[in-house]
């Protein structure tokens, strides 16, 4: 079933493709084959095979229970959240965060999570900035 | 003797004390990643890309310690098959096979010192095979024109799948979705965006080492946060290791085989799409043919140690071929690799080996030295990696995540980058879920932009003809290699690749 589902999405996603290919705005100055070709012929063999995959599915694959799922989209949002904030708090704080965000939900105890949280991101800052000269991103605190 | 006097060149550059402790460091971190499981040689220099970068090192350096890394990671992959049963990287699943049950035998310590010696002997050898074979291939792709190009990275995309994936339809998808990553951004050639959808970011398209990252690292911390397998795959169980030098005998004994294996090996890692995991799986299979008459193999034959090693490291530099000959990589890490040198600005392909000679014996002259650096790094202080194995994952997941945040955001400095990078980590989780392949998605956007070009120019050229792609002998003779390398797994390869995928589920979309 879901190599079925994922056959017509990817179907869909070739279908968008095509029309987002075709609504390319030429330029006058163009070349014999012009911008719109090369993604016409790939939205036709990303079809084809979402076809084949639809018509023809492997075995089912093991989907975590609705639990572990919400763990995995959690740690997305996390991560979201360090992207967006990395520039407003710096990148100590927000890396040792997130750091011991990702440490606490693969098993850490309350303890070793901030240990490996703190470490990580002082660990990073120190090798990273103060070795290596890579400019971080500087929150308000100057690091 | 031209061949001798640039490897002369080579090593001159090459023996220069950054380039030394560069190699140093790189055999150093690869073997670790390489025993780590979880971690193999692709993401293992996709996590480190951006550190090239940051210590703003130049092409032949960054090379250097990257390759490093990577027939490093290709020595380290054999340490926790042996002692814990668990391949540290896809390549090394075979060595599980006899590995394990030696080490069971007691005999640990034996067999781990010769699978160090079977390494040394495929990557040694196939480091003299690179020097030969490269600039024969170069020759013959002197003759290309834009439309054996096309036919070129056809053949690419088209063999790639028939041994890295169980499908050949999901091959296809991931090529195709590669590809039609790469086309994001202002079209080069008239200078229209396409498929940006009025996000100033996309106009330059989008950063393939952002790509990578995404696919190869930040998806890994996925696969462990679903499973919350944090713990440490050794924990609970002692690691006895105990002398740490073969008998004589044994490597004697299996000498024969190291040679045969490293050859077929090689042939394995040069032929497009096929890689590490095939020249590990196709030397031990022939080995078991030839020489187990006893029906040993399987029960801790030392010869059946030395084959997969010895297979899976010499297809490591044969892969390096047509890397480096054609531009076209033929495996993850390849590939990986290649996005370095497009990063750095240099294009992989016949021109490198005349307009950056240096680049390319440096390179080969500090694959010999990292080689010999591994044999001596991975006999003797095999224990010390061997502890490597008992840091848990709840404290190294946390640590890939950030440094691969911290990569990305030290080139780009920008937070929109950083989530498309979590959008590519999301998107390796799903299809590594389903089972297609990522190694053709990193090539496809590593290669999109040049194989339209050279689609572009071939029919330009000839003044809008479309048939001017199949008009040379070169490219029909191109075009089929392509076509039968897609079809012929659909008709035989099904048996071969239910028995080498046996083992594996979400490892097998980042099969090398």
């Amino acid at each position: 079933m879901s190599d079925r589902i994922f056959g017509v999405v990817g179907l869909l996603l070739a279908i968008g493709f095509a029309f987002s290919a075709l609504a390319i705005e030429e330029s006058f100055l163009s070349d014999a084959v012009g911008p719109k070709a090369f993604p016409l012929i790939i939205a036709a063999i990303l079809g084809l095979s979402s076809i084949v995959i639809a018509i023809r599915p492997d075995a089912e694959p093991e989907w975590p229970a609705l639990g572990r799922l919400v763990e995995v989209g959690a740690a997305v949002v996390v991560m979201i959240f360090y992207a967006e904030l990395l520039p407003v708090v710096g990148f100590v704080i927000a890396t040792a965060f997130a750091a011991t965000y990702l440490a606490w939900r693969l098993g850490s105890g309350p303890i070793e999570c901030v240990i490996v949280g703190v470490g990580t991101s002082l660990g990073i800052y120190v090798i990273f900035h103060l070795v290596l000269g890579l400019s971080l991103a500087r929150g308000p605190l100057g690091f | 003797m031209e061949t001798f006097s640039s490897l002369a060149d080579g090593f001159a550059i090459a023996l220069t004390w950054q380039n030394l402790m560069l190699a140093l460091l790189g055999c150093f971190l690869g073997t670790i990643m390489g025993a780590l499981p979880g971690l193999g040689p692709s993401n293992g220099v996709a996590i480190l890309i951006p550190l090239a970068f940051t210590l703003g090192l130049g092409a032949t350096p960054s090379l250097i310690l990257l390759t490093s890394v990577y027939y490093g990671a290709m020595y380290g992959g054999r340490i926790s098959s042996i002692l814990l049963n668990i391949p540290g990287d896809e390549p090394a699943m075979m060595t599980c096979l006899d590995g394990h049950p030696m080490a069971k035998k007691g005999l640990a310590g034996e067999a781990l010192s010769l699978s160090g010696i079977a390494s040394f002997v495929g990557a040694f050898l196939a480091t003299w095979g690179l020097i030969f074979l490269a600039p024969q291939l170069v020759k013959i792709a002197l003759l290309f024109g834009p439309a054996e190009y096309f036919a070129l990275f056809a053949l690419a995309f088209m063999t790639l799948g028939g041994v890295s994936s169980t499908n050949q339809a999901k091959s296809a998808f991931a090529a195709a979705l590669g590809l039609g990553l790469a086309t994001i951004g202002v079209d080069t050639q008239t200078g229209v965006p396409r498929f940006t959808f009025g996000e100033v970011h996309l106009y330059d398209g989008l950063d393939f080492l952002v790509a990578i990252v995404g696919l190869f690292a930040l998806s890994e911390v996925f696969i462990f946060l679903e499973h919350r397998h944090g713990g440490s795959d050794a924990e609970g169980r002692k690691l006895k290791i105990g002398r740490l030098y073969p008998p004589m005998s044994m490597v004697k004994q299996c000498t024969p085989t190291m040679l045969r294996t490293s050859f077929l090996g090689f042939l394995a890692g040069v032929l497009p799409g096929a890689g590490a995991s095939l020249g590990s799986f196709i030397s031990y299979s022939m080995e078991k043919r030839l020489v187990d008459k006893e029906n040993t193999f399987g029960t801790g034959d030392p010869r059946g140690v030395a084959a997969p090693e010895a297979g899976n490291n010499a297809a490591a530099g044969g892969a390096l071929v047509p890397m480096l000959a054609l531009g076209v990589p033929g495996s993850g890490t390849t590939a990986v690799l290649l996005a370095v040198l497009l990063a750095l600005n240099i294009t992989p392909g016949p021109l490198l080996f005349t307009q950056n000679p240096d680049v390319v014996w440096g390179l080969i002259a500090a694959l010999f030295i990292a080689n010999f650096m591994l044999l001596a790094m991975n006999i003797p202080m095999v224990g010390l990696f061997t502890r490597v194995l008992m840091v848990p994952s709840r404290i190294l997941m946390p640590v890939v995540a950030m440094v691969s945040f911290v990569g990305i955001y030290g080139i780009s400095g920008s937070s929109f980058d950083l989530l498309v990078m979590i959008g590519f980590g999301v998107m390796g989780w799903v299809l590594r879920k389903l089972d297609v392949p990522l190694v053709p998605i990193i090539l496809g956007t590593l290669l999109g932009n040049s194989m339209e070009n050279n689609l572009r120019r071939a029919v330009t050229i000839d003044n809008g003809n479309w048939w001017t792609l199949v008009d040379s002998p070169l490219a029909i003779g191109l075009w089929a290699i392509a076509i039968i390398g897609f079809v012929l797994p659909l008709i035989v390869g099904a048996r071969v690749k239910a028995k080498m995928h046996q083992r594996r589920d979400e490892e097998g979309a980042i099969s090398d």
